[in-house]
């Protein structure tokens, strides 16, 4: 390795100063992502062309990812389709860290979920690592105690060389970081699909809760405040775009080149958690912002621009870990595990005794003021002096042009029964039973405990249910029993028919999931993962899934309070599907009447009853595509539906007269059914005569169609009659199918088939069930092994 | 036997966790006067017979490829172990 020669000033400084003498010099705008009117603007805005480190923040703050240019127009809807009802629990809306609701008895929570696609591609194990850090950073910031994360992921086909690469860096990488923290990972998704080679979905979600007093803002308030950065020291990570500042308008012999990626450190993290709270209870911030994308450039502009709209800094107190760093570079800076706040001068010595305690290295930057500028020096030299709010705030904004793809139709006129004509649908009983086994051992609905097993999900003590159950669930208050209910949905395949519909069937199952725990849902995060906005058929899908979005939460009366978007999902110029990926939460007054998705052995001669309607809706399904083919309509979304099966959920679940439920989604009936025998292990008999008759449809469409709006139940013979009286009330399709069966050991399905009826042993399903991901995994990681070892 | 000795280190802009405990850890203990650590690892390659060229470069092409990361770290060098040449 060369030695590391370079001293911190041998690169000149371009201050303000010199911009302005200098107007023709030529700056790498294009290298940073800039366009040449966004560069113009700059310009104009300034008046002179920007210094070095100015670019730099420009570049960052008003790149897609941090100024959200291509979606601001279309997110809009989220605020403008929010009724009066639907604010009455939020306490903070979209637009800062994350949303606030409020839970009641003074607790309030916070959640949030974004993406951490690209660099957990570049590096499996650090982005999916760094995901989980710096979504945790984002509930800290609001002043709340982070108490559980979740994760869902898309990878490429299963059977993919890269997949395997990936799926255990990133598995390890969240495990690794989550488990350190001692968070409990309580659910989210695992989807194989090739529209994901080479571009991996990784999305974080993490849930905080505070008590009211505690909630915190960035905002930079009150003349004379002091700004400090703690944490972490600031390293060259995630710069990799910058260093093109470097060697072109510095020093041309840098060593290397800044790596794209960042290390996290879980350890700092944690006592970042404890210091930050520990000043909350003291009350010795009055703004706090996490650093994560685009670093102090970030903190710095934004902060200011929610305060008195001013700061002066001296960047040069900034702590480095690498002292060859150039300003331009200290201010897009990545480098994880740090904070920024601001403190009164008279709080400063009480601040600083905390960080000694927490052992947390801090730098006082400067301070507050009135004067509307953002003035960063460099030894006393202006380097910066712009209005924050022309860097945080008022950056570009397109109205990108979008149309429906030409392909759409012809997409939607290929539906799945079309498709099969001339080729054999199961029909006996021998045929529907196979295809039930080979459904539930495809990749997509396999048993995905070899992964979430390397996460922890009871670290804390306070989970109630998680993954494989519907949503996962935290007590919040350990003596009233209050906690919430979390759960994360999409089904890319069906936004790819009808973005908008499929939109809105995300937000319909991640409804469905948390009212089937017995949850009542209060308020959306969401990811809205998409390929390039500049192709207008990309945009298009985005623009109807944010319109089916926003008009689906406004009728199911849950605003959304938070999120993220994710751009430019595409390798080679092939997008992936749409996947707007909804993650809700719902409140449970006591999370001690949760409903679990199976049933247990003393459950035995339950009444097991279908709620909901079905009909033929195959397109887009898993059967379909255990088929090889993708065509037609998505599933019809009704919304009042959802509600009102939402509210018997919660009602019987409060009422206690259900000991079971479980959402009907993927893989309709068939795996609904297997699904709540795998749970606790135990059979059940049923069969699908009724719905046949009633619905209309033949038994393969009664098991393999991905009707929504519906999900199962199992209850006691003596809750029968008070459980159809709720449900007929409300007008909504009840149907008894079958009963528990704890003494064979079988899932048991009859009907109007030849053959009569199938039986499936289910622990031989669940051999093949549980098989299927560690098949293609196990072993192939230090550290995944190492897991194992440990159980 | 023959060795050939593989040293990797993380590369100097990115975050070294491990380094920067034990960094803490020293003064803890009494061990004054370093001002920081990066922990790196070194592999040691067994081979039965003499060191061809062919094998050295199997060994170079492995310490990139396999035994580092190279989004996050660097080889450092790979080299026929001198105690055993002597």
């Amino acid at each position: 390795m060369s030695e590391q020669t370079v001293t911190d000033k041998e690169f000149n400084i371009d201050t303000v100063e010199h911009a302005s003498t200098t107007p023709d010099t030529d700056l790498p705008w294009a290298e940073l992502g800039l366009k040449s009117d966004e560069y113009d603007r700059i310009v104009e805005i300034l008046g002179r062309r920007p210094t070095a480190a100015e670019l730099a923040m420009y570049s960052v703050m008003w790149s897609e990812h941090c100024s959200y240019k291509s979606s601001k127009v279309h997110l809009r809807q989220f605020g403008e389709k929010v009724t009066e009802e639907m604010k009455k629990d939020l306490m903070v809306g979209i637009g800062e860290n994350a949303g606030v609701t409020n839970l009641g008895d003074g607790w309030a929570v916070t959640f949030k979920i974004e993406s951490h696609n690209h660099p957990s591609y570049v590096e499996p194990y650090q982005g999916a690592a760094t995901g989980v850090g710096g979504i945790v950073r984002d509930i800290i910031s609001m002043g709340a105690r982070p108490v559980a994360v979740m994760d869902p992921l898309r990878f490429g086909d299963i059977d993919h060389p890269d997949t395997k690469r990936v799926l255990p860096g990133v598995v390890s990488g969240i495990g690794g970081y989550g488990n350190s923290l001692g968070l409990p990972n309580i659910g989210g998704e695992v989807v194989f699909d090739s529209v994901y080679q080479d571009n991996p979905l990784v999305n974080a979600l993490a849930v905080g809760v505070m008590r009211h007093e505690d909630i915190r803002l960035a905002n930079a308030s009150g003349v004379g405040n002091k700004v400090v950065l703690f944490g972490a020291r600031t390293g060259g990570d995630g710069i990799g775009g910058a260093s093109v500042l470097a060697s072109e308008s510095f020093d041309d012999s840098k060593p290397s080149k800044r790596p794209a990626v960042q290390v996290g450190d879980p350890f700092a993290e944690k006592v970042l958690i404890e210091c930050c709270l520990e000043l909350f209870h003291a009350e010795l911030v009055e703004g706090i912002q996490d650093l994560g994308a685009a670093g102090i450039s970030c903190a710095t502009s934004e902060l200011a621009s929610n305060g008195e709209g001013g700061m002066h800094v001296e960047l040069r107190n900034v702590l480095l870990r690498d002292p060859s760093l150039t300003p331009g570079e200290i201010l897009m800076s990545e480098s994880q595990e740090r904070m920024m706040a601001v403190v009164t001068p008279a709080n400063a010595a009480e601040f600083e005794r905390v960080m000694a305690k927490w052992e947390v290295e801090y730098s006082w930057l400067g301070e507050v003021t009135d004067t509307g500028r953002l003035i960063i020096e460099w030894d006393g030299e202006t380097i910066v002096d712009v209005d924050p709010r022309t860097v945080a705030h008022d950056g570009p904004v397109y109205e990108r042009p979008y149309h429906r793809p030409s392909w759409q139709d012809s997409l939607q006129a290929d539906t799945f029964r079309s498709s099969q004509a001339g080729q054999n649908l199961p029909q006996t009983g021998q045929e529907l039973g196979r295809a039930l086994v080979d459904l539930m051992t495809s990749p997509n609905m396999a048993d995905v405990s070899w992964i979430t097993d390397q996460f922890d999900r009871f670290v804390g003590g306070n989970t109630a249910l998680s993954q494989p159950d519907d949503s996962g669930v935290i007590r919040v208050d350990e003596e009233t029993g209050l906690g919430v209910a979390l759960s994360t949905d999409a089904n890319a395949r069906y936004a790819y028919l009808d973005p908008y519909t499929g939109a809105q069937l995300a937000l319909a199952e991640s409804y469905r999931n948390v009212a089937t725990t017995g949850a009542i849902p209060m308020a959306v995060s969401d990811c809205l993962n998409f390929g390039s906005p500049e192709d207008p058929e990309v945009m298009w899908q985005f623009a109807e899934a944010v319109r089916g979005l926003a008009d689906g939460c406004q009728q199911l009366g849950i605003p959304v309070t938070g999120g993220n978007v994710s751009l430019y999902n595409q390798t080679a110029g092939r997008a992936i599907h749409p996947t707007p990926v909804v993650g809700v939460l719902g409140k449970f007054d006591d999370v001690g009447r949760r409903t679990p998705s199976g049933y247990e052995r003393w459950a035995d001669g339950q009444a097991i009853y279908l709620l909901g309607v079905t009909a033929d809706e195959l397109d887009g399904s898993e059967f379909a595509r255990g088929r090889g083919h993708l065509g037609g309509l998505p599933p019809a979304v009704d919304l009042e539906a959802e509600k009102k099966l939402g509210e018997i959920l919660i009602n019987a679940s409060r009422d206690g007269m259900i000991d079971a439920a479980h959402d009907l989604s993927e893989g309709g009936l068939a795996a609904g059914l297997a699904e709540m025998s795998l749970r606790f292990g135990v059979g059940a008999r049923v069969a699908v005569d009724g719905i046949c008759e009633r619905d209309g449809v033949d038994p393969f469409t009664a098991l393999f169609s991905e009707s929504q709006a519906r999900a199962l139940v199992a209850l006691p013979r003596s809750e029968e009659l008070r459980f159809t009286d709720m449900t007929s009330a409300r007008g909504f399709a009840a149907l008894r199918i079958g009963i528990v069966d704890a003494t064979s050991g079988d899932l048991e399905v009859a009907g109007p088939f030849d053959g009569g009826s199938f039986t499936i042993g289910i622990d031989e399903l669940r051999e093949a069930w549980s098989a299927v991901i560690p098949s293609r995994f196990a072993g192939l990681g230090e550290a995944t092994e190492a897991v194992r070892q440990e159980k | 036997m023959p060795r050939i000795i593989v040293e990797v280190m993380p590369k100097p802009e990115i975050l070294d966790p491990q380094g920067k405990a034990i960094a803490s850890a020293l003064p803890h203990l009494g061990f004054t006067g370093f001002s920081g650590v990066r922990q790196g690892k070194r592999f040691e390659l067994a081979v039965d017979g003499e060191i061809t060229d062919e094998i050295l470069e199997s060994a170079r092409t492995a310490a990139t490829e396999m035994l580092s990361n190279p989004v996050i770290e660097d080889v450092i060098s790979v080299r026929v172990d001198d105690e055993d040449a002597a």
